[in-house]
């Protein structure tokens, strides 16, 4: 049995605890909002924080997880209003939307650690975060407007 | 509550802010229905023609089908087409509302399920969305609007012509009566739709939303917050997860399969064998041995300990170097000549000057950031469906014909899709689902891990393309031969092909729209050995990189500027029509008429010219930069892109700038536009630089983004300078989701060329430059 403490609210999972903490939230918890799309810690899509790092929740065991404070999309900001997801908004930077969990997460990490993070700064730790649409220009604008304080 | 549509009904006083909520959860049901007595009126009838009446569905334009008011004045618009990214689930209910005259604030989006006699054609695809809609679309809002103000009318004893809607809102003009749209929707939703000849469309000065770019997409909120609904993400109580093992080799299939040991592994609960049609049958799946678990991690687990044996059939010997050499081969000889102007053998002969250049394009897998997913329920003699699908009708018809059911029994539910690209029309993986969840009885969520999506996917083709071009002694180019070989899609569909269909050698061959007296295209037999599916411009790409990659060649070797060059071929401003070349058979003009869209060399120059000058073409650049150029049309509209790249002294890429100019005629959303280019730039990025799907014993070589590379923001385009032809209704619309990348490729590799004299003909780049 392992307790996870998921957004601020304890959960409990029977099973195998070797399998990633991605496919307990999503499959067990219906947390769907962290996404699946590598499965290998090659494109971001699954990131979640764990104890306040962005992890590739694909790449972590689930019992390694276990009473860690873990923060999905879903519970970054109660009304969906961290800085990142307003920048987010204001530079329309989706297009198909479906690898933004894992860059807002991804974003949200770099800029808690570093409030105004040089550009290679950001390119380095962006770029383990795939989006096959190419939403990059955008990634791009939306963290710079946050890192100038929008 | 009066609605116009029937499916779940929205709480009365809910004002939805579009911006952050849509119903695709469904709601409390409160009320009576009361359903408008509907007179379809007929198919749409069309201001400018197009090929829409010809797709399964058709279009339909009638409010009854599409637009719901309730009381509070809250409109719900449906929208039949698949979002995948493009914009379309915010673009075709914008312009609905639009011509309604509903306020945006107060209007939610909801996605129909896949009817195409109900919803006209669903199949999202081939950018025809808009082009296709946004006639019907704008018909079906200006008879809602028609009808409300009649409703009005009635109300106040008062002629129609003196009532007038606005801003939702119908207004009498000579007493000042008003009256919102939620008081008058249950009278209006009574009336008759009336008919399409009668309707008067706004006049677009009047136009609050289309082609204002100031409205985000309807899902923005939700998908910042991870409550946009995928199709990954569907849930149906109780259901179990599962994973299939499919045959390594198209064509391969199940010999035995040992379940011992997967059976072993915690949270696996049943292992079964799923059904395979023979190579080829259109999408059907491929068959193999699924693992259901109680949750997808263990079903991937389970996965990797059957025991299978399987027998991989005639294609494992499918090699891409050996297939590649014997391509090279069939491209040197004459091929099977689909349009012949002239006599360019003869003029080829006789040239002062031959250029000569072949160009190879590998394999590419689609490698949507969502993976093929489906969840399904079949059980009490129906099947309800969650589909990431670009063609929820097609996909529902194929479910019903499997599982011996009548469409009537079938719903497919199209939530968001995470990426399309051409793969989600193929609806393989939702049969899977649907097997597996009538075998074990239970509702299934099916997944793709990555490695399966990359190597069981309907690969984009393979191609090697040679042009052959012959200046006479005054320079000027009076021969071009340009050999095609690769396989075709339609190998997919039959067995036995083992030529480009006509829809082929429409994407940037036989349209070829140069000024070349003799101009011959040919097109080499060639048989696939795997399963070929349309990609995102699909043969535009191979055929587009080797026309573009000329004639910079050509401008080379002549000492020309290559953006003059390219004005050149283009020649005097004129239509070209292929049907009229000899050789043509079955001229494709992407399944529209071509007096709508004819080819306009005009535009194709106009956008060539106005994305050099956005560029500041000409311009001294350091060493190591350069500029190139290309511009192509397909789908309809006309796109040039200057790429502006730099090359270090380590043979290191990156791309400063890049200036595409699209020239789409009349379009919705200039800010969704903006996006795809960008977007495309980015993709076009990767498959030039370095994406490649290799076979080796009839297998794919690669597994995950670790060997199937796509573009990192780390190397990605940051400044794509954006630039779209103005256009009013006069212009019809053409496709946007694809068109912009076929330029991009050949526009980099001739910049490249620009800054380091090196030549680039085989895609992708990979280590080419640093040696
Ligand atoms: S799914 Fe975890 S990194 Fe790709
Ligand atoms: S927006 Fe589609 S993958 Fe990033």
């Amino acid at each position: 049995m392992v307790t996870l403490k998921v957004n601020g609210q304890n959960f409990t999972y029977d099973g195998d605890p070797e399998v990633p903490l991605l496919w307990v939230l999503r499959d067990e918890l219906g947390l769907t909002g962290t996404k699946f799309g590598c499965g290998a810690g090659l494109c971001g899509a699954c990131t979640v924080h764990l104890d306040g790092t962005a992890v590739r929740s694909c790449s972590v065991e689930v019992s390694d997880a276990a009473d860690k404070t873990i923060v999905t999309i879903e519970g970054l900001d109660p009304h969906g209003d961290h800085l990142v997801q307003r920048v987010w908004r204001e530079a329309n930077v989706p297009q198909c939307g479906y690898c933004h969990a894992g860059q807002i997460m991804q974003a949200a990490a770099l800029l808690a650690a570093n409030p105004k993070p040089a550009p290679d700064d950001v390119m380095q730790t962006m770029s383990g975060n795939i989006c096959r649409c190419g939403c990059y220009q955008r990634i791009a604008e939306a963290i710079a407007l946050a890192s100038t304080g929008a | 509550m009066t609605y116009m549509f029937d499916p779940e009904p929205i709480p009365a006083g809910a004002i939805v802010n579009v911006s952050r909520r849509f119903l695709l959860k469904g709601a409390v049901a409160t009320g009576t229905l009361v359903l408008g007595a509907s007179l379809l009126p007929g198919r749409a009838m069309a201001e400018w023609a197009t090929g829409a009446g010809a797709m399964p569905g058709g279009t339909v334009n009638d409010p009854h089908v599409y637009i719901a008011i309730d009381p509070s004045g809250l409109v719900t618009i449906l929208t039949n087409r698949s979002e995948m990214g493009t914009g379309v689930r915010t673009s075709l209910p914008m312009v609905v509302a639009d011509e309604m005259e509903a306020d945006w604030s107060r209007v939610q989006v909801k996605q129909a399920p896949g009817d195409e006699t109900k919803y006209g054609n669903q199949d999202t695809d081939g950018s025809r969305s808009v082009r296709h809609f946004v006639q019907p679309m704008r018909q079906c809002g200006a008879a809602m609007r028609t009808m409300l103000e009649q409703a009005a009318a009635k109300r106040w004893g008062v002629d129609p012509s003196e009532v007038k809607a606005d801003n939702h809102v119908v207004v009498h003009l000579t007493s000042g009566y008003k009256a919102g749209f939620g008081e008058l929707a249950a009278a209006a939703a009574a009336l008759l739709t009336p008919p399409v000849s009668t309707l008067k469309l706004k006049d677009p000065s009047q136009f609050r939303y289309i082609g204002t770019g100031t409205i985000s997409i309807v899902d923005l909120h939700d998908i910042t917050t991870g409550h946009a609904p995928y199709g990954i993400d569907a849930k149906i109580p109780g259901m179990k997860f599962a994973v299939v093992a499919r045959p390594p080799v198209v064509g391969g299939k199940l010999v035995s399969f040992d379940a011992t040991e997967a059976l072993k592994v915690p949270g696996v609960e049943k292992v079964v064998e799923v059904k395979g049609w023979p190579w080829p049958s259109k999408f059907m799946p491929v068959g193999g041995v699924a693992v259901v678990a109680r949750n997808t991690g263990s079903a991937i687990k389970g996965r990797e300990k059957l025991q299978i044996v399987w027998d991989n059939g005639a294609n494992a010997t499918y090699d891409s170097g050996a297939f590649r050499k014997a391509m090279e081969e069939t491209a040197s000889q004459p091929g099977l000549v689909v349009r012949n102007d002239g006599d360019a053998d003869a003029a080829l002969k006789s040239a002062a000057k031959v250029v000569t250049a072949q160009y190879y394009i590998p394999h590419l897998s689609h490698a949507t950031m969502e993976p093929p997913s489906a969840t399904v329920n079949v059980a009490d003699g129906k099947c309800v469906a969650y589909a990431a699908t670009q063609s929820p009708g097609g996909c529902r018809d194929d479910l019903a014909k499997i599982l011996g059911l009548s469409v009537d029994d079938v719903t497919v539910n199209v939530p968001l899709l995470g990426g399309g690209f051409g793969r989600k029309s193929k609806w393989d993986y939702v049969l899977e689902a649907a097997l597996v969840s009538k075998t074990v009885n239970a509702p299934i969520k099916l997944t793709w891990t990555r490695e399966d999506d990359i190597q069981h996917d309907f690969y984009h083709t393979v191609s090697v393309e040679r042009i052959d071009a012959g200046v006479d002694a005054s320079g000027k180019v009076v021969a071009w031969r340009h050999r095609s070989v690769a396989p075709s899609i339609a190998s997919t569909f039959k067995a036995g092909v083992d030529h480009e269909a006509p829809f082929e050698l429409g994407m940037g061959l036989v349209d070829n729209p140069f000024d070349i007296p003799n101009l011959r295209c040919e097109n080499g037999a060639c048989t696939a050995h795997t399963r070929i599916g349309w990609f995102r411009s699909v043969s535009n790409i191979p055929h587009g990189f080797a026309v573009q990659s000329m004639v910079a060649e050509l401008a080379a070797a002549l000492g020309r500027d290559p953006k003059d060059m390219l004005l050149t071929l283009i020649g005097p401003d004129r239509i070209v029509d292929p049907r009229k070349s000899p050789g043509v058979k079955g001229f494709w003009n992407y399944g529209d008429p071509f007096d709508t869209y004819p080819i306009d060399t005009a535009r194709l120059r106009r956008v060539a010219e106005r994305a050099a000058q956005a560029a500041g073409w000409g311009k001294t650049l350091p060493k190591g930069q350069g500029l190139g150029i290309a511009a192509h049309r397909s789908f309809l509209t006309y796109v040039a892109t200057v790429a502006h790249v730099a090359v270090d002294d380590h043979g290191n890429l990156s791309v400063p700038n890049v200036y595409t100019t699209m020239d789409c005629g009349f379009h919705i959303n200039p800010e969704r536009i903006r996006s795809q280019i960008e977007g495309a730039a980015v993709m076009g990025l990767a498959l030039a630089k370095n994406s490649e799907i290799t076979f080796k014993n009839g297998r794919v070589e690669q597994q995950n983004f670790d060997g199937f590379m796509v573009a990192r923001i780390d190397e990605a385009p940051l400044h794509v300078h954006v630039d779209i032809v103005p256009a009013d209704w006069s212009v019809p619309a053409s496709g946007v989701g694809e068109p912009g990348l076929p330029p991009f490729a050949p526009a980099l590799c001739n910049a490249i060329f620009a800054a380091t004299g090196k030549r680039i003909r085989s895609l992708p780049i990979g280590q080419q430059l640093s040696t």
